[in-house]
């Protein structure tokens, strides 16, 4: 249903550029790659968590007496028995591993079982007697930016202020334009839920952990400082990973699956079923925001205000990384000298929020594009126009006064998707599979109604604000063969065949083995910011150079030819000025060429008090364009087509990245229309596929998909990251699309039937 | 309690099972057939697919012991280790595999579908595998693995 058009001769099969097989495809299709929790072991023992079923609660005791007396129960863990540190947190150590006096969300943990079955567990769980009194449960983010609120927690309920101010403060403009948006939780939803399998050492003193997660190093970090062991006491591997999207970057059972594990000297497996897995990883932050642009008449953008409220749920988590995120971009991909911007996130007796796949800034980006379909009404431009008079170039300023040195292709993403065909009308007599509402077969096709909206977005790449990011991997080319090792997370975005490419490319060899996925080699970072290709595709890159400068060493000093004239063509070591020319596989045999390379990018820096600063690595740009057909009676809508443009830098697997274009699409579509998970006094109403809706394939639009290729000179391969931008602004070109075809003023996502028909 | 279950073709014992297992987790973590994936518990994402009596079902919503007579068939024989059929190749060759977890149980679905219907349009596609949830492809590759499938097979591929 996609197209993607390319213009390169083709690269050597298997190497960049081309649309290389993923080497975990063939476990895959056939059901033999072991995912986490496929993880099984001899003896092994099932772990559980016991939750809080209030909002906010004191705990006056925990009796654990009654499980312990099962038939078949191992232990049972609460607070008391965590050696080491008692909390957890990527960025602030403030999540309890156990509650201990205070619950302050539905799902936070206060106990954990290990038992010979999972019926077991249920059954410990159930036996567990937990007194709570009940406090007043904070779940209104605007109350808890309230000074005069009574804090939830001793670091009170402002987890991050932050302003930015630049320019005028007063500056205005003949057209000002406002609204304020809300954005829904949304849930990552990736289909292998949680799971881990622990292995307690011979000694019993350390653990081996097979978990699914984004980050190894930084896993184990937490998980040891809980324990009170030595990092290298705590190895962990990566479990396959059936999907992430952020919400593996923090801990879930991690912790308690290692103290199970110590604390039994038992193998230990521990799996979430579907609900649990609702309540125990992070969300997406639900948001309110306020925006006011001021305007020429011609609808150049003169300033930007706004205001962001974002709900960070009961604990830290990465909500301060989000905030800055969310209000850095409030000027989307445009030029804008003047802003006051402010925004909060805030601590609330909610289910905390955290990573999810675009960062904060999917929640800014609906606002912005809201905010200049608003502009181009006032200036009487098109939704297009307005976007192509304000689209930031290479050497144009943020707001926080960085200067945008990426290349920065936003014009032409707009016109490239612009280009694209519209999809054909709705024809008469459709099958009503292709109406909205989909298998409901309920729409009435003489009320459907077409529409088309815009959205285009700026997203950072790689992390910010000073945090010295980097990535390391090792290579070892012997006999044509080159062995990759990293601790980089394929969490199924496609690093593994990136990876191989890379050293095809710059090794000139067509067999790459891949070491495990493990804490043995140095961190490799989050798989997370759209960083891996940039970050571990550099240190793949750099180890493979390296070793190759070493074998055209050796082969230079075997033929007396000097180093730099050699290079490699197809799988030869060649002369370039001359004729000697030998297989890679020969020159490499029976000896051994390595590399090790640590990639960093470059240094960030903080923001100021005016939110000023060079606080983001680089930058990548995208334009979407939606049409929908909706059924004004019954407030249905179907997304018929979305078309894209995405400034990528260069195109490593093409077929790879329409993958992450057409999947980023759905998620984005996802939040425009249906997901979102619903709160009631800070309990979920729908932790379920059942009731938290999905995108499935009859609600899959038709992509039509173009690549803008214009190489990143910082970039190590000329490659941008990819996995987020695309998920960004198609939420709000679909919301326009709707709002074009309703006449309705919709200022939330997701848009529900209700909004559009009543 | 103890019981057999034919599976793929072969009796299976399950011993010292308790009643309220079920089918995907007897298979799973009983009789050592983990290729089949358990992502919802209620029917609604399909990981789980199996071909129960000529049927594709959820084997999440089915009790194992009320699988007994049945013939029940899971992606561990849809081909031997290390060799693909058409749908295989096709996922592979399509790019329709990501995070993968979706996978078994789609690729039994699709063969399920083309099995019975050798020449599907897109409608029928999109209707056939709309139980299931795929959440790193946005089904464009996948409906791209479903055609290339469908059209190798018309071709003579199995």
């Amino acid at each position: 249903m996609s197209t993607a058009t390319r213009t390169d001769a083709p690269p050597r099969g298997g190497t960049l550029g081309d649309s290389a097989r993923r080497p975990d495809a063939g476990p895959k299709v056939q059901g033999r790659f072991s995912f986490s929790s496929d993880a099984w072991a001899t003896n092994m023992l099932w772990g559980a968590t016991l939750r809080s079923t209030h909002a906010h609660a004191r705990i006056v005791a925990v009796d654990v007496s009654a499980a312990l007396a099962i038939n078949g129960v191992s232990c049972v863990l609460t607070a008391d028995d965590v050696p080491g540190l008692p909390t957890y947190g990527l960025i602030d150590a403030d999540q309890p591993v156990f509650a201990r006096d205070v619950v302050r969300y539905v799902g936070e943990p206060i106990a954990a079982v290990a038992a010979d079955h999972p019926e077991t567990c249920r059954r410990a769980l159930e036996a567990i007697r937990v007194e709570y009194e009940p406090l007043p449960a904070l779940t209104d983010p605007l109350r808890a930016a309230d000074p005069a609120t009574a804090p939830i927690h001793p670091r009170g309920n402002v987890l991050r202020h932050q302003r930015i101010r630049r320019g005028d403060p007063d500056a205005t403009g003949p057209i000002v334009v406002e609204g304020t948006y809300e954005i829904g939780m949304q849930d990552q939803a990736f289909l292998g839920l949680e799971a881990a399998l622990a292995m307690p050492d011979d000694d019993g003193a350390g653990l081996e952990l097979y978990v699914a997660t984004q980050w190894l190093h930084e896993d184990r970090k937490q998980i040891a400082a809980c324990l009170a062991l030595d990092p290298e006491r705590v190895r962990l591997t990566l479990g396959g990973v059936g999907g992430a999207f952020g919400a593996r970057e923090d801990i879930s059972l991690q912790v308690h699956c290692a103290l199970l594990c110590l604390r039994t000297r038992r193998p230990i497996k521990m799996q979430y079923g579907r609900e649990e897995s609702f309540l125990g990883h992070v969300h997406r932050h639900p948001a309110r925001i306020w925006m006011r642009h001021h305007a020429e008449r011609d609808g150049t953008l003169v300033k930007v205000e706004a205001k962001f409220w974002l709900d960070g749920g009961a604990y830290a988590s990465t909500s301060s990384a989000v905030l800055i995120n969310a209000i850095t971009h409030a000027q989307g991909p445009y030029r804008c000298e003047h802003a006051v911007v402010d925004g909060w996130a805030l601590r609330t007796n909610n289910p905390p929020c955290g990573a999810m796949r675009g960062f904060g800034v999917v929640q800014a980006c609906f606002a912005h594009e809201s905010q200049m379909d608003r502009v181009a009404a006032a200036a009487g431009l098109d939704p297009v126009e307005v976007r192509l008079r304000n689209a930031m170039h290479t050497g144009d300023r943020l707001i926080t006064g960085q200067v945008v040195d990426s290349v920065a292709p936003v014009e032409r993403c707009i016109r490239e998707t612009a280009e694209i065909p519209l999809p054909a009308p709705l024809a008469p007599g459709a099958d009503p599979l292709d109406l909205p509402g989909g298998s409901g077969l309920a729409a009435e096709q003489s009320r459907v109604r077409r529409g088309v909206g815009w959205g285009v977005s700026i997203k950072n790449l790689m992390y910010s604000e000073g945090f010295d990011d980097s990535s390391t991997a090792r290579v070892q080319l012997s006999g044509g063969i080159a062995t990759l090792e990293f601790a980089t997370a394929e969490v199924g975005q496609g690093f593994l065949v990136l990876a191989q490419q890379i050293a095809r490319t710059v090794l000139g060899v067509d067999r790459v083995v891949l070491a495990p996925i493990r804490t043995y080699v140095g961190s490799a970072g989050s798989t997370s910011a759209s960083r891996q290709t940039w970050m571990s595709g550099g240190a793949v890159d750099g180890a493979c150079r390296i070793a190759r400068e070493r074998l055209f060493e050796a082969v230079g000093e075997e033929h007396g030819i000097d180093p730099i004239r050699l290079a490699i063509d197809g799988t030869d070591v060649v002369d370039t000025a001359g004729t000697l020319r030998v297989p890679v596989a020969e020159a490499t045999n029976a000896r051994t060429f390595t590399g090790e390379f640590e990639h960093h990018h470059r240094p960030t820096g903080e923001l100021d008090a005016d939110g000023q600063g060079d606080c983001h690595v680089a930058f990548a740009f995208v334009a979407h364009r939606a049409v929908v057909d909706v059924d004004l009676d019954l407030g249905l809508v179907k997304v018929v087509q979305v078309a894209t443009a995405q400034d990528v830098g260069r195109v490593l697997n093409p077929l790879a990245a329409l993958g992450q274009l057409e999947g980023g699409i759905a998620q984005g579509l996802g939040l425009a229309v249906m997901e979102e998970i619903v709160l009631q006094d800070g309990r979920m109403r729908n932790p379920t596929f059942t009731d938290y809706l999905l995108p499935t394939s009859l609600d899959a639009p038709e992509v039509v998909a173009r690549f803008v290729e214009e190489p990143e000179p910082m970039a190590p391969l000329g490659a941008k990251g990819i996995g987020e931008p695309p998920c960004i602004s198609v939420t709000p070109a679909i919301v326009a699309a709707i709002r074009a075809a309703t006449g309705r003023d919709l200022v939330r996502v997701p848009v529900r039937p209700q909004d559009v028909c009543l | 309690m103890s019981y057999t279950l034919r599976i793929n073709g072969e009796d299976r014992v399950v011993q010292d099972a308790t009643i309220s297992e079920s089918l995907l987790f007897v298979l799973r973590e009983r009789l050592g057939l983990p290729g089949t994936k358990g992502a919802c518990e209620q029917g609604e994402c399909g990981s789980c697919t199996v071909v129960m009596d000529g049927e594709a079902v959820c084997s999440c919503l089915v009790l194992a012991a009320g699988a007994i007579g049945a013939d029940v068939r899971t992606i561990e024989a849809v081909s031997p280790a290390g060799e693909y059929n058409a749908v295989q190749e096709a996922f592979i060759a399509e790019g329709g595999v990501q995070c993968g977890f979706c996978t078994p149980g789609l690729v039994v679905a699709v063969q399920h579908l083309l099995d019975r219907t050798p020449d599907p349009s897109d409608l029928e596609i999109k209707e056939a595998i709309s139980g299931n949830i795929c959440r790193c492809t946005g089904y464009g590759r996948v409906f791209a693995a479903v055609r290339a499938a469908r059209d190798a097979r018309r071709a003579g591929a199995t």
